[in-house]
């Protein structure tokens, strides 16, 4: 299959005058329709490596390929227009607008693209958030929902462009165990029925093990790269 | 521009108290700009109202004394310019009254009706009996009072050098202002003519539409006429007063620029700090992959839309103060102590004023969230 992803030589140096090199020569590459986790210490370098591979952040050197497109020498809007419709971002801090109900959080990438949304779409917001079990709370405001309920809204907002790529960081991380289970279950079943590639930041053991793909950051290099 | 507007709105309803408090500075400096301004605009109008109202904008008169009404062609003075509204002409003589023994000095104003009236307003003023006729005079109600003359007395009349008639009273007029109700005993100028045996006439009299222009027109017609005859206008006579109404209008512009400036640093300094509050928001919808001409155009809605409400908001705050103001700042007789010009073009230029300047200042914080990274939000959560 093909890769979804791939980082060729990506070197990190944060700091004009006090320079702080982050990633060394990362090499890697995702196939498309995995599930992969991404695990490490904290400061090893994993978390910028997911932003670079969500355009959010631009390597000092080194090539940015998604879905076959080279992303690191592209204006700011091209890599708006790549985020918008290629990727769905899950952080830790759920990062929902809290002035907006659920729905209107789901519906915020499809705006973004055509500023309007017709009934349909609607419609599979409302699925999306069935398939996440909020259906319920679809019109609260994101400041009246539990954090694993944010979370699962924001699982549900990542998916409503359809992108190709999801890059959760740390997605459970402040959730009780319980939730975490929950939220796992979720993006693997999505994984599976619409075929969507996942990469996972986490430092939970017990739940990288259950991805397709474990890649271990140390102190900004690829340690380890295990596909089950 | 759907999306942007739509963030915009319920950025600032998710905020009420924040929202309501801008919202009520910018209608606050529109008030003020509309009050100084109407207040400002009444107390001139009234004042030159006052000053102007009661005598003609532009005079022409002789070196000499008196001249002839042949010497100039009023129908062709009216066409010399379009701002010309009214062209009369009279002839004045100083002369005394008396009954009893009692006498004062008046101005005998020899006018012909049907033309004065579209300077003076004669007919309208006229408060008992009828305008003057014939060889009747009209004269003024503090005259009138103070020799307690009536509609149908005889009058004695005694010009200067020595010639005096007796004259019927047909009615009592008001001009409104007491020095012309003391002194002026208007007629028809060719009874007065005939009274004083002397054919010629004092002045040819112009009223202007825009007697702030009353210059260039004496200008205009003094370029248009016999060169022994002399032009002049209110202008020239009231120099003192249009200075001082000048400095007055220049303060005025002065207040409302500081205030327009005050609403303008306000709406600026908070939009700047609901930048940083929302700049957790900016980031996750650039994350999500809002443009960063979208997310500026956030603070520009946000901006004109607070724009608006303060320009709604202050045009009622302004519309009300100016009515309550003429309601209870009042003289003893019930008329207010200035009359306000309320002026809707003016209230409307104040509120778009206040919505344009609301879009200025919403400029600096729409160019500081297109400048805003998502990558430090993700980062520093």
């Amino acid at each position: 299959m093909a890769n979804v992803i791939e980082l060729k030589n990506i070197n990190k140096i944060y700091g004009k005058i006090i320079k702080n090199q982050v990633l060394y020569d990362v090499n890697l590459s995702f196939k498309e329709g995995t599930f992969n986790s991404i695990i490490g210490a904290s400061g090893s370098g994993k978390s910028t490596i997911l932003n670079i591979m969500g355009t959010l952040d631009k390597p000092t050197s080194g090539e940015v390929y998604i879905d076959g497109k080279r992303t690191d020498l592209m204006s700011k809007n091209e890599l708006a227009e790549v985020r918008n419709k290629k990727i769905g971002f899950i952080f830790q801090f759920h990062y929902l607008l809290p002035e907006f109900t659920a729905l209107e959080n789901v519906l915020m990438p499809y705006l973004i693209k055509e500023g309007k949304a017709p009934k349909d779409v609607v419609k599979r917001a409302e699925e999306l958030l069935e398939l996440v079990g909020l259906t319920k709370v679809k019109n609260n405001k994101a400041t009246n929902m539990s954090g694993g309920q944010q979370q699962r809204t924001a699982i549900a907002r990542a998916l409503i462009n359809n992108p190709k790529i999801i890059l959760a960081d740390e997605p459970t991380g402040n959730l009780d165990s319980e939730s975490t289970e929950a939220v796992y279950e979720i993006m693997r079943d999505i994984n599976k029925k619409m075929g969507t590639t996942f990469i996972v930041i986490t430092h939970d053991r017990r739940i990288a093990e259950k991805a397709d793909r474990i890649v271990e950051i140390k102190d900004g290099r690829v340690y380890m790269d295990i596909v089950r | 521009m759907r999306l942007p507007f739509k963030i915009a709105n319920r950025f600032l309803w998710s905020n009420k108290a924040q929202t309501a408090l801008i919202a009520l500075g910018i209608a606050v400096g529109v008030a003020v700009q509309i009050f100084i301004g109407s207040l400002i605009t009444g107390l001139q109008e009234s004042l030159i109202n006052k000053t102007v109202g009661n005598s003609p904008h532009v005079k022409i008169t002789s070196e000499d004394k008196y001249f002839k009404l042949d010497e100039v062609d009023l129908d062709q003075i009216k066409k010399i310019d379009d701002n010309i509204n009214a062209v009369s002409y009279s002839l004045d003589v100083p002369a005394l009254i008396s009954k009893g023994d009692k006498n004062t000095s008046i101005l005998l104003r020899g006018f012909d009706l049907e033309r004065a009236d579209k300077i003076y307003n004669i007919k309208n003023r006229i408060i008992d009996g009828k305008a003057f006729w014939g060889d009747k005079v009209n004269l003024g109600k503090d005259l009138a009072k103070e020799f307690d003359i009536k509609v149908g007395d005889k009058i004695n009349i005694i010009t200067s050098d020595g010639k005096s008639k007796e004259f019927e009273v047909a009615g009592v007029y008001d001009f409104k202002v007491s020095s012309l109700n003391k002194s002026w005993i208007i007629l028809n100028v060719s009874s007065l003519q005939e009274f004083i045996n002397n054919n010629n006439i004092s002045s040819v009299e112009i009223k202007v539409d825009d007697i702030f222009s009353a210059d260039l027109v004496a200008e205009n017609i003094k370029n248009n006429i016999s060169s022994n005859l002399k032009v002049t206008n209110w202008k020239q006579e009231n120099e003192e007063l249009l200075s001082g109404l000048k400095g007055q209008s220049i303060s005025s512009t002065m207040i409302q620029v500081f205030v327009l400036i005050a609403v303008v640093l306000g709406i600026a300094s908070v939009l700047a700090i609901t930048v940083l509050q929302k700049s957790k928001q900016i980031g996750i919808l650039k994350a999500m992959g809002i443009k960063d001409r979208q997310a500026s155009y956030i603070f520009l809605f946000q901006g004109l839309m607070l724009g608006v409400l303060g320009g709604i908001l202050g045009s009622a705050l302004g519309l009300g103060l100016l009515y309550s103001f003429s309601k209870f700042a009042v003289n003893k007789d019930g008329t207010p102590v200035v009359e306000v010009s309320i002026k809707y073009g003016f209230i409307v230029f104040s509120a778009f004023t206040a919505i344009l300047s609301a879009g200025f200042a919403s400029l600096i914080p729409a160019v500081k969230s297109s400048k805003l990274n998502p990558i430090e939000v993700i980062k520093n959560g």
